[in-house]
């Protein structure tokens, strides 16, 4: 290995850090405040732009594509120059992405509560938004494959790929979904009605869960956890297999969110069939994340950044086959419409996705920060045991609450009368809306005492007087291809 | 030996690209294209039109209100689904809905059949004051929705691109619009919208309707 003067380009890696940390805190305020707002109704105060219909778009796009967006954009760039040892590409456009990306957030969470959007579930921003986001999209799909051209590594470690079918199918995906004629700047009619609409939407929907939460948070984990554990991937094949398996199968499970419907039988029924088959690969996943840790054991427990990637494996392996299960006809009978809807969802992102992000997070802080270790080990642990606290109580409280409204809106008597009226399943569930608001709370305050936490580590970096790192030139393989670049200076 | 094939496309960032790009479209292809074959050959049944200025308008501030996050517009075909809300929904009753409002979760209940169920005025006090009419509600109030009056010409707009899209407005439809709307608020364009659920399109009978998606299995 030779040192040469091309160092690594974290300056956008640090910015994604901080807009992570600061759309989670506000992503999830959102979320809590809707929470509240189902137990207690009058918390609107009458204002059109803070009632529950208005702002429930803005924390799921909030959460999702702010807060997760710019966790994942900036893992993406910290791992894609880490594993591939060379320099981020076009820097400048690096820097745009974020800036796009971060006007794009804005934008949608300012116009989405004044009734600006197209109603179309994590697909709500109006058309001129879109635009932008399909704009700085391809912007980041070239920063990450032409980074991975220039990378002096010839084998793409399995991360990378997880990143980059995260890159091209979310940029399929927005686009077909958000094809619209404009009526004016703030309405547009989508080109899709009626069943085409909805097949089309829940395409994007499921795999926006599969692409954007699964696929992009995975290559998070394939770098992450092997890193936090010490030691290799237990099984690289493994993950090689489950990536093929995942990326095709996923695409096929969107219309399980539609059964029983007037969506044609056949649809139906793949869509479920392919949901089945998913769970195959998600636990193939999650288990090649947990035996990584097999002999490392003893780190997990000093190690809150392990700690949370753990848990958000076992969360993810718990939603999965909560997810393909819930896609069987005659549970999804019982199951759709209600709370364990919500439940499933927020398992998966609360347990799986926000876990593995903050293991993530407390993993790549302090590198990119230029320190040997986060400021506080104690706020790292307090956090996880906030976030643990907070989740698992608003899972069972919407787990509870989900089956609940099942059983009763499927209640007959004797005489093959419904027994409730929809209200007395409303009344039945109130005390689990509150549960699930007080979880929300830990949960959130936990993210206070990240963005602590990244703010006291940061400050070294706040006064710029961090060096840039070294990219580790390894010595050239012979017919290395493409070729290596000349060493700078 | 294999593996050598393997080998290639983890060492060629095209090959993954383009590899990957194929694996993820051939499930939206599969599902996709046929129902989207079918929309096009499939007319509308004649008692489904589409919706007159003021119901349009109507269904615009359902959806921009963000009604569908709590209300579905699906009755499943499953039987305590058809005993509470009425026959079940079909393909057809949805073909004027961009976007379609099935609904994914349901904090109130489904409205897909709610036309007529309740008068005028019951639908202008709730939406002024849940807990007016129903005391443990949590619906939130939308009193705002009756200081707010219609504009025609925005109206008119959305007529004449949903005709491009290829909903059958004819000229005299968008000329009536003004009419239909003049001194109408918000509030009146969404109790009209709701009013209107269910009601022009129920089938007749359901013998000569279109087949369920299913049969529901046992009550």
């Amino acid at each position: 290995m030779s040192e040469t003067t091309e160092y690594y380009n974290d300056h956008v890696v640090r910015l994604f850090l901080l807009a992570s940390a600061v759309w989670g805190i506000i992503g999830m305020l959102i979320g809590m405040y809707a929470a509240a707002e189902l137990t207690w109704p009058g918390l609107n105060l009458g204002i059109p732009w803070m009632t529950f219909s208005r702002i429930r778009p803005d924390h799921t796009f909030g959460v999702i594509f702010a807060f997760g967006g710019s966790a994942l954009m900036g893992t993406c760039y910290y791992v894609v120059q880490r594993t591939g040892h060379a320099r981020l590409a076009f820097g400048k456009l690096a820097e745009f992405t974020f800036w796009g990306w971060q006007l794009a957030c804005v934008l949608a969470m300012l116009t989405m509560p004044f009734g600006i959007t197209q109603s179309k579930e994590y697909a709500e921003p109006e058309w001129f938004i879109d635009i932008l986001i399909a704009v700085v999209w391809v912007s980041f799909g070239v920063v990450f494959f032409a980074s991975l051209a220039r990378r002096r590594i010839r084998h793409i470690y399995v991360a990378n790929w997880y990143y980059g079918a995260f890159i091209i199918a979310v940029g399929l995906l927005h686009i077909v979904n958000n094809l619209a004629i404009p009526v004016s700047l703030t309405k547009s009619y989508p080109i899709y009605s009626g069943v085409v609409d909805a097949m089309v939407q829940w395409w994007y929907g499921h795999n926006a869960v599969a692409f954007f939460l699964t696929a992009g948070f995975l290559g998070m984990m394939y770098y992450f956890v092997p890193r936090q554990a010490q030691q290799p991937l237990w099984s690289y094949r493994f993950s090689i297999v489950n990536f093929w398996a995942l990326i095709s199968v996923y695409m096929w499970a969107g219309s399980h969110h539609l059964m029983y419907t007037a969506l044609p039988d056949w649809v139906q029924s793949v869509g479920m069939a392919f949901s089945l088959v998913l769970l195959m690969p998600s636990w193939g996943s999650a288990a090649n994340g947990l035996f990584t840790f097999n002999g490392a054991w003893h780190r997990v427990v000093k190690d809150p950044a392990a700690k949370f990637m753990v848990i958000a494996l076992v969360f993810y392996a718990a939603s999965t086959f909560e997810g393909s299960m819930m896609a069987i006809k005659s549970v999804n009978s019982l199951s759709h419409y209600t709370d364990w809807t919500i439940a499933h969802v927020h398992s998966g992102s609360l347990g799986w996705v926000a876990m593995i992000t903050i293991g993530s997070l407390y993993a790549m802080a302090p590198r990119a920060l230029g320190r040997p270790a986060m400021y506080s080990h104690k706020g790292m642990e307090l956090h996880f045991w906030l976030h643990v606290t907070g989740t698992l109580l608003y899972v069972v409280a919407m787990w509870t609450a989900g089956v609940t409204e099942g059983m009763m809106w499927r209640a007959t008597q004797p005489d093959g009368a419904l027994t409730y009226s929809f209200i007395d399943s409303l009344v039945a569930v109130r005390p689990d809306y509150f549960l699930r608001w007080f979880g929300g709370v830990l949960i959130w305050l936990g993210m206070w005492v990240m963005a602590w936490n990244l703010w006291y580590t940061a400050s070294d970096a706040r006064k710029r007087i961090i060096n840039p790192i070294p990219v580790p030139i390894p010595e050239p393989e012979p017919k290395q291809s493409p070729a290596p670049l000349p060493v700078a200076g | 030996m294999a593996y050598k094939h393997f080998e290639f496309i983890e060492k060629h960032a095209w090959t993954l690209g383009i590899l990957t790009a194929i694996m993820v479209s051939i499930g939206g292809l599969a599902e996709i294209t046929p129902l989207f074959m079918r929309a096009h050959q499939v007319e509308p049944p004649a008692n489904v039109k589409p919706y007159d200025p003021l119901r349009l308008a109507g269904k615009d501030v359902y959806v921009s209100e963000g009604c569908y996050l709590c209300h579905s517009q699906m009755i499943r075909a499953l039987r305590f689904e058809t005993q509470r809300y009425g026959h079940y929904s079909t393909a057809e009753e949805s073909v004027y809905d961009r976007p379609f409002q099935w609904g994914s979760k349901r904090t109130g209940p489904d409205l897909a059949r709610v036309g007529g169920k309740y008068s005028d005025t019951w639908q202008r006090m709730h939406l002024m004051d849940p807990r007016s009419v129903v005391p443990q509600s949590n619906m939130p109030s939308y009193h705002w929705l009756a200081d707010e009056k219609l504009d025609a010409k925005d109206i008119q707009a959305r007529m004449r691109v949903l005709r491009t899209l290829g909903d059958p407005y004819s000229d005299a439809d968008i000329a009536s619009a003004p009419a239909a709307v003049a001194g109408k608020t918000k509030m009146d364009a969404l109790i009209a919208y709701l009013q209107g659920l269910g009601i022009r399109n129920e089938p007749q009978a359901p013998n000569t309707s279109a087949a369920p998606a299913t049969d529901g299995g046992s009550p």
